[in-house]
Protein backbone atom coordinates (compact mmCIF):
# COMPACT_ATOMS: atom_id res chain seq x y z
CA UNK A 1 0.00 0.00 0.00
CA UNK A 2 1.22 4.03 -0.30
CA UNK A 3 1.73 5.40 2.57
CA UNK A 4 -0.04 8.65 3.06
CA UNK A 5 2.82 10.51 3.14
CA UNK A 6 6.73 10.01 2.76
CA UNK A 7 7.48 10.14 5.84
CA UNK A 8 5.14 8.10 7.61
CA UNK A 9 6.86 4.43 7.27
CA UNK A 10 9.97 6.25 8.69
CA UNK A 11 8.34 8.03 11.80
CA UNK A 12 6.69 4.34 12.35
CA UNK A 13 9.82 2.68 11.91
CA UNK A 14 12.17 5.17 14.08
CA UNK A 15 12.15 4.47 17.69
CA UNK A 16 12.54 1.07 16.99
CA UNK A 17 15.39 1.04 14.63
CA UNK A 18 16.99 4.01 16.98
CA UNK A 19 16.86 1.90 19.48
CA UNK A 20 18.10 -1.76 17.96
CA UNK A 21 20.82 0.17 16.15
CA UNK A 22 22.13 1.57 19.67
CA UNK A 23 21.81 -0.90 21.53
CA UNK A 24 22.24 -4.10 18.85
CA UNK A 25 24.51 -2.76 15.97
CA UNK A 26 26.73 0.31 17.16
CA UNK A 27 27.85 -2.15 19.94
CA UNK A 28 29.57 -4.25 18.36
CA UNK A 29 31.86 -1.52 16.31
CA UNK A 30 31.86 0.30 19.20
CA UNK A 31 34.33 -3.30 20.82
CA UNK A 32 35.67 -3.53 17.71
CA UNK A 33 37.33 0.06 17.93
CA UNK A 34 37.67 -0.28 22.08
CA UNK A 35 39.64 -3.77 21.62
CA UNK A 36 42.80 -1.79 20.11
CA UNK A 37 42.79 -0.08 23.39
CA UNK A 38 44.32 -1.08 27.11
CA UNK A 39 42.08 0.69 29.02
CA UNK A 40 41.25 -0.05 32.51
CA UNK A 41 38.77 2.65 33.18
CA UNK A 42 41.06 4.26 35.62
CA UNK A 43 43.61 5.60 34.08
CA UNK A 44 43.09 7.08 30.11
CA UNK A 45 43.41 4.38 27.72
CA UNK A 46 45.97 3.33 25.87
CA UNK A 47 46.37 2.71 21.85
CA UNK A 48 47.74 -0.97 21.23
CA UNK A 49 46.87 -2.05 18.12
CA UNK A 50 46.23 -5.83 18.31
CA UNK A 51 47.92 -6.50 21.30
CA UNK A 52 44.75 -7.44 23.20
CA UNK A 53 43.95 -10.45 20.95
CA UNK A 54 47.87 -11.76 20.51
CA UNK A 55 47.53 -11.58 24.54
CA UNK A 56 44.39 -13.59 24.32
CA UNK A 57 45.97 -16.00 22.13
CA UNK A 58 49.30 -16.15 23.13
CA UNK A 59 48.75 -19.01 25.87
CA UNK A 60 46.33 -20.94 23.68
CA UNK A 61 43.56 -19.35 26.45
CA UNK A 62 41.31 -17.97 24.09
CA UNK A 63 41.73 -21.39 21.86
CA UNK A 64 40.41 -23.43 25.27
CA UNK A 65 37.42 -21.09 26.19
CA UNK A 66 36.06 -21.50 22.68
CA UNK A 67 36.41 -25.19 22.56
CA UNK A 68 35.06 -25.47 26.21
CA UNK A 69 32.11 -23.58 25.31
CA UNK A 70 31.67 -25.75 22.29
CA UNK A 71 31.99 -29.05 23.37
CA UNK A 72 29.41 -27.92 26.85
CA UNK A 73 27.16 -26.34 23.59
CA UNK A 74 27.52 -30.00 22.01
CA UNK A 75 26.65 -32.14 25.77
CA UNK A 76 23.59 -30.01 25.70
CA UNK A 77 22.71 -29.94 22.52
CA UNK A 78 23.01 -33.83 22.27
CA UNK A 79 20.66 -34.22 25.83
CA UNK A 80 18.11 -31.62 24.52
CA UNK A 81 17.42 -33.24 21.68
CA UNK A 82 17.40 -36.72 22.56
CA UNK A 83 15.53 -36.53 25.73
CA UNK A 84 12.78 -33.69 23.68
CA UNK A 85 12.14 -35.98 21.11
CA UNK A 86 11.87 -39.28 23.20
CA UNK A 87 9.68 -37.24 25.49
CA UNK A 88 7.46 -35.55 22.89
CA UNK A 89 6.82 -39.21 21.32
CA UNK A 90 6.29 -40.42 24.61
CA UNK A 91 3.78 -37.78 25.50
CA UNK A 92 2.26 -36.74 22.06
CA UNK A 93 -1.10 -38.79 23.50
CA UNK A 94 -4.17 -37.55 24.33
CA UNK A 95 -5.66 -37.44 28.63
CA UNK A 96 -4.73 -35.46 31.65
CA UNK A 97 -1.73 -37.46 33.01
CA UNK A 98 -0.11 -37.04 29.85
CA UNK A 99 -0.72 -33.35 29.59
CA UNK A 100 0.36 -33.21 33.47
CA UNK A 101 3.42 -34.84 32.15
CA UNK A 102 4.53 -32.22 29.57
CA UNK A 103 3.41 -29.37 31.66
CA UNK A 104 6.07 -30.28 34.46
CA UNK A 105 8.86 -30.92 31.85
CA UNK A 106 7.81 -27.65 30.06
CA UNK A 107 8.04 -25.46 33.25
CA UNK A 108 12.02 -26.12 33.77
CA UNK A 109 12.05 -24.01 30.77
CA UNK A 110 10.16 -21.12 32.20
CA UNK A 111 11.62 -21.06 35.86
CA UNK A 112 14.08 -18.61 36.27
CA UNK A 113 18.05 -19.88 35.62
CA UNK A 114 18.94 -18.54 38.95
CA UNK A 115 16.03 -20.70 40.68
CA UNK A 116 17.41 -24.16 38.64
CA UNK A 117 21.36 -23.12 39.16
CA UNK A 118 20.34 -22.83 42.94
CA UNK A 119 18.18 -25.79 43.11
CA UNK A 120 21.02 -28.03 41.71
CA UNK A 121 23.74 -26.31 43.62
CA UNK A 122 21.50 -28.00 46.67
CA UNK A 123 20.93 -31.24 44.95
CA UNK A 124 24.46 -31.55 43.52
CA UNK A 125 26.39 -30.43 47.15
CA UNK A 126 28.85 -32.50 48.17
CA UNK A 127 27.99 -32.43 51.90
CA UNK A 128 24.58 -32.48 52.95
CA UNK A 129 23.06 -32.10 49.54
CA UNK A 130 21.26 -35.07 47.87
CA UNK A 131 23.74 -36.86 45.57
CA UNK A 132 26.40 -36.28 48.57
CA UNK A 133 23.56 -38.22 50.82
CA UNK A 134 23.19 -40.68 48.06
CA UNK A 135 26.78 -41.26 47.49
CA UNK A 136 27.61 -41.64 51.20
CA UNK A 137 24.82 -44.35 51.54
CA UNK A 138 26.54 -46.05 48.57
CA UNK A 139 29.97 -46.11 50.38
CA UNK A 140 31.75 -43.97 47.38
CA UNK A 141 32.35 -41.49 49.73
CA UNK A 142 32.42 -37.44 49.67
CA UNK A 143 31.61 -36.63 46.00
CA UNK A 144 31.42 -32.83 45.03
CA UNK A 145 30.58 -33.14 41.13
CA UNK A 146 30.70 -29.25 41.04
CA UNK A 147 34.59 -29.09 42.54
CA UNK A 148 36.08 -31.56 40.54
CA UNK A 149 37.52 -30.64 37.29
CA UNK A 150 36.95 -33.13 35.41
CA UNK A 151 33.23 -33.51 36.42
CA UNK A 152 32.33 -29.69 36.83
CA UNK A 153 31.41 -28.88 33.29
CA UNK A 154 29.37 -32.05 32.41
CA UNK A 155 27.77 -31.25 35.49
CA UNK A 156 26.56 -27.89 34.72
CA UNK A 157 25.50 -28.94 31.00
CA UNK A 158 23.13 -31.71 32.74
CA UNK A 159 21.35 -28.72 34.80
CA UNK A 160 21.08 -27.00 31.38
CA UNK A 161 19.89 -30.45 29.69
CA UNK A 162 17.31 -30.24 32.54
CA UNK A 163 16.53 -26.87 32.01
CA UNK A 164 15.97 -26.90 28.41
CA UNK A 165 14.37 -29.94 27.65
CA UNK A 166 11.32 -29.09 27.88
CA UNK A 167 11.47 -26.76 25.16
CA UNK A 168 12.94 -28.98 22.31
CA UNK A 169 10.01 -31.21 23.28
CA UNK A 170 7.13 -28.98 22.98
CA UNK A 171 9.16 -28.10 19.36
CA UNK A 172 8.95 -31.80 18.54
CA UNK A 173 5.67 -32.10 19.62
CA UNK A 174 5.26 -29.07 17.23
CA UNK A 175 6.30 -31.17 14.68
CA UNK A 176 4.72 -34.05 15.04
CA UNK A 177 1.41 -31.99 14.54
CA UNK A 178 2.60 -32.13 11.02
CA UNK A 179 2.87 -36.13 10.49
CA UNK A 180 -0.39 -37.09 9.10
CA UNK A 181 -1.82 -40.02 11.12
CA UNK A 182 -3.10 -41.75 7.58
CA UNK A 183 0.32 -42.16 6.75
CA UNK A 184 1.23 -44.03 9.81
CA UNK A 185 -1.59 -45.95 9.74
CA UNK A 186 -1.38 -47.17 5.74
CA UNK A 187 2.57 -48.01 7.21
CA UNK A 188 0.75 -49.95 9.97
CA UNK A 189 -1.52 -51.80 7.43
CA UNK A 190 1.48 -52.29 5.37
CA UNK A 191 3.13 -54.48 8.48
CA UNK A 192 5.47 -51.96 9.91
CA UNK A 193 6.44 -51.80 13.41
CA UNK A 194 6.05 -49.06 15.53
CA UNK A 195 10.44 -48.76 14.99
CA UNK A 196 10.23 -48.88 11.25
CA UNK A 197 7.26 -46.62 11.30
CA UNK A 198 9.44 -44.38 13.59
CA UNK A 199 12.76 -44.85 11.15
CA UNK A 200 10.97 -44.36 7.70
CA UNK A 201 7.91 -42.08 8.09
CA UNK A 202 8.69 -39.84 11.70
CA UNK A 203 11.91 -39.19 11.74
CA UNK A 204 12.11 -38.22 7.60
CA UNK A 205 9.48 -35.67 8.57
CA UNK A 206 11.12 -34.52 11.70
CA UNK A 207 13.88 -33.85 10.01
CA UNK A 208 13.83 -30.37 9.53
CA UNK A 209 12.52 -29.83 13.11
CA UNK A 210 15.26 -31.78 14.71
CA UNK A 211 17.74 -29.30 12.31
CA UNK A 212 16.21 -26.09 13.91
CA UNK A 213 15.72 -27.12 17.73
CA UNK A 214 19.87 -27.79 17.05
CA UNK A 215 20.79 -25.04 15.77
CA UNK A 216 18.57 -22.56 18.20
CA UNK A 217 19.90 -24.51 21.32
CA UNK A 218 23.37 -24.29 20.02
CA UNK A 219 22.68 -20.53 19.90
CA UNK A 220 21.33 -20.33 23.20
CA UNK A 221 24.26 -22.47 25.00
CA UNK A 222 26.81 -20.81 23.39
CA UNK A 223 25.85 -17.28 25.15
CA UNK A 224 25.34 -19.80 28.78
CA UNK A 225 25.97 -17.78 31.17
CA UNK A 226 24.08 -17.75 34.44
CA UNK A 227 24.86 -21.12 35.46
CA UNK A 228 28.29 -20.41 35.22
CA UNK A 229 28.25 -16.96 37.65
CA UNK A 230 25.72 -18.83 39.93
CA UNK A 231 27.74 -22.34 39.95
CA UNK A 232 31.19 -22.50 39.35
CA UNK A 233 32.30 -18.86 38.81
CA UNK A 234 34.28 -20.23 35.84
CA UNK A 235 35.89 -22.66 38.16
CA UNK A 236 37.41 -25.25 39.56
CA UNK A 237 41.01 -24.23 37.69
CA UNK A 238 38.78 -22.45 35.14
CA UNK A 239 37.45 -25.78 34.20
CA UNK A 240 33.92 -23.93 33.33
CA UNK A 241 35.23 -21.02 32.41
CA UNK A 242 32.79 -20.64 29.24
CA UNK A 243 32.82 -17.59 26.49
CA UNK A 244 30.82 -15.20 27.85
CA UNK A 245 31.35 -15.22 31.39
CA UNK A 246 35.17 -14.67 30.49
CA UNK A 247 34.40 -11.41 28.95
CA UNK A 248 32.39 -10.62 32.33
CA UNK A 249 35.83 -11.18 34.14
CA UNK A 250 37.49 -9.42 32.03
CA UNK A 251 35.64 -6.39 32.10
CA UNK A 252 34.30 -6.62 35.95
CA UNK A 253 36.99 -8.31 37.84
CA UNK A 254 40.09 -7.62 35.81
CA UNK A 255 38.88 -4.37 34.83
CA UNK A 256 40.62 -4.80 31.13
CA UNK A 257 38.15 -3.24 28.56
CA UNK A 258 40.45 -3.58 25.58
CA UNK A 259 40.53 -7.79 26.44
CA UNK A 260 36.81 -7.86 27.27
CA UNK A 261 36.47 -5.67 23.91
CA UNK A 262 38.76 -7.81 22.19
CA UNK A 263 36.34 -10.77 23.24
CA UNK A 264 33.35 -9.40 22.56
CA UNK A 265 33.93 -9.50 18.78
CA UNK A 266 35.57 -13.30 18.67
CA UNK A 267 32.51 -14.77 20.82
CA UNK A 268 30.47 -12.40 17.70
CA UNK A 269 32.70 -13.71 15.02
CA UNK A 270 31.93 -17.31 16.37
CA UNK A 271 27.88 -16.35 16.82
CA UNK A 272 27.76 -15.35 13.75
CA UNK A 273 29.21 -18.59 11.86
CA UNK A 274 26.39 -20.28 13.77
CA UNK A 275 24.18 -17.78 12.52
CA UNK A 276 25.36 -18.88 9.45
CA UNK A 277 24.76 -22.12 10.00
CA UNK A 278 21.15 -21.65 10.95
CA UNK A 279 20.36 -19.77 7.94
CA UNK A 280 21.36 -22.70 6.08
CA UNK A 281 19.45 -25.12 7.89
CA UNK A 282 16.31 -22.77 7.46
CA UNK A 283 16.20 -22.33 3.93
CA UNK A 284 16.86 -26.38 3.22
CA UNK A 285 13.84 -26.29 5.71
CA UNK A 286 11.51 -23.87 4.28
CA UNK A 287 12.17 -25.46 0.60
CA UNK A 288 11.50 -28.71 2.06
CA UNK A 289 8.27 -27.82 3.42
CA UNK A 290 7.22 -26.13 0.27
CA UNK B 1 -3.65 -47.36 16.24
CA UNK B 2 -4.67 -49.63 19.47
CA UNK B 3 -1.90 -50.27 22.05
CA UNK B 4 -1.23 -53.46 23.41
CA UNK B 5 -1.59 -53.71 27.29
CA UNK B 6 1.70 -54.25 28.03
CA UNK B 7 3.07 -51.49 25.53
CA UNK B 8 0.63 -49.21 27.50
CA UNK B 9 1.26 -50.38 30.65
CA UNK B 10 5.87 -49.21 29.92
CA UNK B 11 4.86 -45.95 28.37
CA UNK B 12 2.78 -45.04 31.74
CA UNK B 13 5.89 -46.20 33.41
CA UNK B 14 8.20 -44.01 31.33
CA UNK B 15 5.81 -41.26 31.62
CA UNK B 16 5.88 -41.38 35.56
CA UNK B 17 9.87 -41.50 35.24
CA UNK B 18 9.68 -38.29 33.66
CA UNK B 19 7.17 -36.71 35.93
CA UNK B 20 9.52 -37.62 38.80
CA UNK B 21 12.91 -36.22 37.26
CA UNK B 22 10.76 -32.81 36.88
CA UNK B 23 8.98 -32.48 39.85
CA UNK B 24 11.35 -34.32 42.25
CA UNK B 25 14.36 -31.54 42.26
CA UNK B 26 10.92 -28.85 43.30
CA UNK B 27 9.46 -31.15 45.74
CA UNK B 28 13.18 -30.90 47.46
CA UNK B 29 13.56 -27.59 46.92
CA UNK B 30 9.55 -27.01 48.80
CA UNK B 31 11.02 -29.79 51.53
CA UNK B 32 14.34 -28.23 52.45
CA UNK B 33 13.00 -24.49 52.89
CA UNK B 34 10.73 -25.88 55.21
CA UNK B 35 13.49 -27.59 57.27
CA UNK B 36 15.77 -26.20 60.14
CA UNK B 37 19.85 -25.36 59.69
CA UNK B 38 20.41 -28.28 62.55
CA UNK B 39 18.28 -30.62 60.72
CA UNK B 40 19.97 -29.93 57.68
CA UNK B 41 23.37 -31.01 58.91
CA UNK B 42 21.92 -33.87 61.35
CA UNK B 43 19.89 -35.21 58.55
CA UNK B 44 20.95 -34.62 54.90
CA UNK B 45 19.18 -36.88 52.79
CA UNK B 46 15.77 -37.09 54.52
CA UNK B 47 13.07 -36.47 52.08
CA UNK B 48 10.60 -34.37 54.33
CA UNK B 49 11.20 -31.87 57.10
CA UNK B 50 10.28 -32.86 60.97
CA UNK B 51 8.11 -30.31 61.03
CA UNK B 52 7.08 -27.26 58.90
CA UNK B 53 9.13 -24.53 59.89
CA UNK B 54 8.62 -21.01 58.48
CA UNK B 55 11.56 -19.62 59.75
CA UNK B 56 13.51 -19.55 56.71
CA UNK B 57 11.09 -17.84 55.18
CA UNK B 58 11.14 -15.19 57.59
CA UNK B 59 14.82 -14.77 57.44
CA UNK B 60 14.45 -14.59 53.36
CA UNK B 61 11.93 -12.36 54.25
CA UNK B 62 14.22 -9.75 56.97
CA UNK B 63 17.28 -9.82 54.87
CA UNK B 64 15.17 -9.23 51.44
CA UNK B 65 13.35 -6.11 51.06
CA UNK B 66 11.73 -8.64 49.29
CA UNK B 67 8.03 -6.79 48.09
CA UNK B 68 10.65 -4.19 46.56
CA UNK B 69 12.45 -6.35 44.53
CA UNK B 70 9.51 -8.01 43.42
CA UNK B 71 8.11 -4.37 42.74
CA UNK B 72 10.95 -3.46 40.47
CA UNK B 73 11.21 -6.20 38.79
CA UNK B 74 7.55 -6.51 37.95
CA UNK B 75 7.87 -2.77 36.42
CA UNK B 76 10.95 -3.31 34.86
CA UNK B 77 9.36 -6.67 32.69
CA UNK B 78 6.15 -4.96 32.34
CA UNK B 79 7.90 -1.57 31.11
CA UNK B 80 10.07 -4.07 28.50
CA UNK B 81 7.10 -5.74 27.30
CA UNK B 82 4.67 -3.54 27.05
CA UNK B 83 6.94 -0.85 25.13
CA UNK B 84 8.53 -3.65 22.83
CA UNK B 85 4.50 -4.01 21.61
CA UNK B 86 3.68 -0.69 21.23
CA UNK B 87 6.74 0.03 18.94
CA UNK B 88 6.13 -3.58 17.86
CA UNK B 89 3.16 -2.29 16.07
CA UNK B 90 3.39 0.93 13.75
CA UNK B 91 7.11 -0.50 12.85
CA UNK B 92 5.71 -4.27 11.88
CA UNK B 93 2.63 -2.07 9.99
CA UNK B 94 5.28 0.11 7.80
CA UNK B 95 7.46 -3.19 7.00
CA UNK B 96 4.37 -5.30 6.04
CA UNK B 97 1.83 -3.02 4.72
CA UNK B 98 3.64 0.21 2.97
CA UNK B 99 5.71 0.53 0.28
CA UNK B 100 8.47 2.97 0.38
CA UNK B 101 11.81 3.47 -0.61
CA UNK B 102 14.46 1.52 1.89
CA UNK B 103 11.90 -0.80 3.45
CA UNK B 104 14.35 -3.67 2.61
CA UNK B 105 16.97 -1.84 3.92
CA UNK B 106 14.97 -1.27 7.21
CA UNK B 107 13.56 -5.03 7.31
CA UNK B 108 17.38 -5.96 7.03
CA UNK B 109 18.64 -3.92 9.75
CA UNK B 110 16.03 -5.66 12.24
CA UNK B 111 16.53 -9.19 11.04
CA UNK B 112 20.59 -8.46 11.29
CA UNK B 113 19.70 -7.37 14.84
CA UNK B 114 17.87 -11.07 15.72
CA UNK B 115 21.78 -12.21 15.72
CA UNK B 116 22.82 -10.19 18.40
CA UNK B 117 22.27 -11.33 21.80
CA UNK B 118 22.54 -8.81 24.72
CA UNK B 119 25.86 -10.82 25.68
CA UNK B 120 27.58 -9.34 22.72
CA UNK B 121 26.55 -6.12 23.22
CA UNK B 122 26.63 -5.21 27.08
CA UNK B 123 30.77 -4.53 27.19
CA UNK B 124 30.11 -1.40 24.96
CA UNK B 125 26.53 -0.82 26.10
CA UNK B 126 27.62 -0.38 29.80
CA UNK B 127 30.55 1.85 28.78
CA UNK B 128 27.87 3.97 27.15
CA UNK B 129 26.19 3.88 30.18
CA UNK B 130 28.86 4.57 32.58
CA UNK B 131 29.63 8.28 30.25
CA UNK B 132 25.91 8.73 30.57
CA UNK B 133 25.55 8.15 34.59
CA UNK B 134 23.00 5.50 34.08
CA UNK B 135 24.50 2.41 35.56
CA UNK B 136 22.00 1.69 38.57
CA UNK B 137 19.34 3.50 37.13
CA UNK B 138 15.81 1.61 35.74
CA UNK B 139 17.06 3.26 32.37
CA UNK B 140 19.76 0.75 32.04
CA UNK B 141 17.65 -2.07 32.87
CA UNK B 142 14.46 -1.11 30.24
CA UNK B 143 16.12 1.04 27.43
CA UNK B 144 18.15 -1.43 25.42
CA UNK B 145 15.27 -3.80 25.49
CA UNK B 146 12.26 -1.44 24.11
CA UNK B 147 12.38 -2.34 20.79
CA UNK B 148 12.46 -6.14 20.06
CA UNK B 149 13.78 -7.30 17.01
CA UNK B 150 11.99 -10.73 17.04
CA UNK B 151 8.87 -8.39 18.31
CA UNK B 152 8.73 -6.50 15.54
CA UNK B 153 9.46 -9.16 13.02
CA UNK B 154 6.36 -11.67 14.20
CA UNK B 155 4.00 -8.82 13.93
CA UNK B 156 5.64 -8.10 10.82
CA UNK B 157 4.55 -11.75 9.60
CA UNK B 158 1.24 -11.67 11.37
CA UNK B 159 0.18 -8.18 10.04
CA UNK B 160 1.74 -9.84 6.40
CA UNK B 161 -2.46 -11.66 6.17
CA UNK B 162 -4.13 -9.14 7.17
CA UNK B 163 -6.35 -8.05 3.82
CA UNK B 164 -5.28 -4.29 2.45
CA UNK B 165 -8.67 -3.79 2.05
CA UNK B 166 -9.14 -3.64 5.80
CA UNK B 167 -6.85 -0.95 5.97
CA UNK B 168 -8.04 1.17 3.06
CA UNK B 169 -11.83 1.12 4.61
CA UNK B 170 -9.96 2.47 7.43
CA UNK B 171 -8.63 4.97 5.93
CA UNK B 172 -12.05 5.87 3.62
CA UNK B 173 -13.47 6.27 7.20
CA UNK B 174 -11.24 9.12 8.02
CA UNK B 175 -8.98 6.83 10.44
CA UNK B 176 -5.52 8.26 10.91
CA UNK B 177 -2.31 6.06 10.34
CA UNK B 178 -1.81 5.04 14.17
CA UNK B 179 -5.71 4.95 14.94
CA UNK B 180 -5.25 1.94 12.19
CA UNK B 181 -2.16 1.14 14.13
CA UNK B 182 -3.48 0.72 17.52
CA UNK B 183 -7.28 0.87 17.17
CA UNK B 184 -7.91 -1.37 13.90
CA UNK B 185 -4.80 -3.63 13.79
CA UNK B 186 -4.10 -4.59 17.53
CA UNK B 187 -6.82 -5.95 18.25
CA UNK B 188 -6.64 -8.31 15.13
CA UNK B 189 -3.68 -9.20 16.56
CA UNK B 190 -4.79 -10.12 20.29
CA UNK B 191 -3.13 -13.86 20.28
CA UNK B 192 -0.21 -12.83 18.66
CA UNK B 193 0.03 -9.57 21.24
CA UNK B 194 -0.64 -11.30 24.26
CA UNK B 195 2.11 -14.38 23.65
CA UNK B 196 4.52 -11.71 22.94
CA UNK B 197 3.93 -10.05 26.00
CA UNK B 198 3.94 -12.89 28.36
CA UNK B 199 7.02 -14.26 26.57
CA UNK B 200 8.81 -11.17 26.99
CA UNK B 201 7.38 -10.58 30.73
CA UNK B 202 8.44 -14.16 31.96
CA UNK B 203 12.23 -13.73 29.90
CA UNK B 204 12.76 -9.91 31.78
CA UNK B 205 11.02 -10.86 35.09
CA UNK B 206 13.81 -14.24 35.31
CA UNK B 207 16.69 -12.28 33.41
CA UNK B 208 20.02 -12.16 36.01
CA UNK B 209 22.35 -11.55 33.13
CA UNK B 210 21.40 -7.73 32.40
CA UNK B 211 20.70 -6.38 35.76
CA UNK B 212 23.32 -8.55 37.14
CA UNK B 213 25.82 -6.23 34.44
CA UNK B 214 24.19 -2.77 34.90
CA UNK B 215 23.80 -2.61 38.42
CA UNK B 216 26.53 -2.44 41.19
CA UNK B 217 24.49 -1.54 44.36
CA UNK B 218 21.05 -2.15 45.73
CA UNK B 219 18.56 1.02 44.13
CA UNK B 220 17.46 -1.26 41.15
CA UNK B 221 18.31 -4.68 42.62
CA UNK B 222 15.52 -7.51 41.11
CA UNK B 223 14.59 -10.13 42.48
CA UNK B 224 16.67 -12.95 40.68
CA UNK B 225 19.79 -10.83 41.48
CA UNK B 226 18.50 -10.35 45.07
CA UNK B 227 17.93 -14.25 45.69
CA UNK B 228 21.35 -15.01 44.30
CA UNK B 229 22.70 -12.95 46.88
CA UNK B 230 21.62 -15.17 49.67
CA UNK B 231 23.87 -18.01 48.76
CA UNK B 232 26.74 -15.54 48.65
CA UNK B 233 26.59 -13.87 51.62
CA UNK B 234 27.29 -14.62 55.39
CA UNK B 235 29.81 -17.55 56.37
CA UNK B 236 28.56 -21.42 55.10
CA UNK B 237 25.98 -22.04 53.04
CA UNK B 238 22.57 -21.64 54.43
CA UNK B 239 20.75 -24.01 52.25
CA UNK B 240 16.76 -23.85 53.84
CA UNK B 241 17.24 -20.00 53.65
CA UNK B 242 18.43 -20.18 49.56
CA UNK B 243 15.72 -22.50 49.09
CA UNK B 244 12.92 -20.72 50.58
CA UNK B 245 14.43 -18.00 48.45
CA UNK B 246 14.20 -19.74 45.50
CA UNK B 247 10.45 -20.52 46.15
CA UNK B 248 9.72 -16.85 46.69
CA UNK B 249 11.02 -16.11 43.58
CA UNK B 250 9.66 -19.36 41.30
CA UNK B 251 6.25 -19.29 42.96
CA UNK B 252 4.88 -15.94 40.52
CA UNK B 253 5.99 -17.59 37.22
CA UNK B 254 4.98 -21.16 38.08
CA UNK B 255 1.12 -19.47 39.02
CA UNK B 256 1.55 -17.25 35.69
CA UNK B 257 2.88 -20.75 33.67
CA UNK B 258 -0.68 -22.58 35.15
CA UNK B 259 -2.74 -19.83 34.11
CA UNK B 260 -1.26 -19.05 30.73
CA UNK B 261 0.11 -22.31 29.91
CA UNK B 262 -1.43 -22.05 26.14
CA UNK B 263 -0.36 -18.93 25.29
CA UNK B 264 3.76 -19.74 26.45
CA UNK B 265 3.84 -23.32 24.74
CA UNK B 266 1.86 -21.77 21.80
CA UNK B 267 4.67 -18.70 21.96
CA UNK B 268 7.54 -21.15 22.15
CA UNK B 269 6.09 -23.55 19.14
CA UNK B 270 4.90 -20.87 17.00
CA UNK B 271 8.67 -19.61 16.49
CA UNK B 272 9.92 -22.81 15.08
Amino acid sequence: MTPRSTWHPWAMLGPTLALLSVFFLLPIGVAAYESLFSWDMLTPPRYVGTANYAALAAHGELLRVALRTLGYSVLVVAGTMTLGLGLALLLDRPGRFFGFVRASVFSAYVVSWVAVALLWMWILDGNSGAVGGLTRWLGLGTVSLLGDPRWALPALAVVAVWKLTGYAMIVFLAGLQGVPRSLLEAAALDGAGPWARFRHVTMPLLAPTASFVATTSLVTSFQAFDVVRIMTQGGPARATELFVYAIYEQIFLNLSVGRASALTVVFFVLLLAVAGLQLRVWRARAGASR
Amino acid sequence: MRESKSRHAVILALACVAAVAWLLPYAWMVATSFKTLPEIVAHPGAPLPEHVDTGAYREVFATLPVARYMGITAFMAGTIAFAQIALALPAGYALAKLRFVGRGFAFGTVLACLLVPAQATFVPVFLLFAKAHVVNTMTALVLPFAASALGTFLVRQALVSVPDEMIEAARMDGAGELTIVYRVLAPMLKPTLVSLFLVSFVFHYNDYFWPLVMTTDDHVRTLPLGVALLREQGTGVRWHIVMAGNVVLSLPVLALFAMAQKHLVRAVSARS
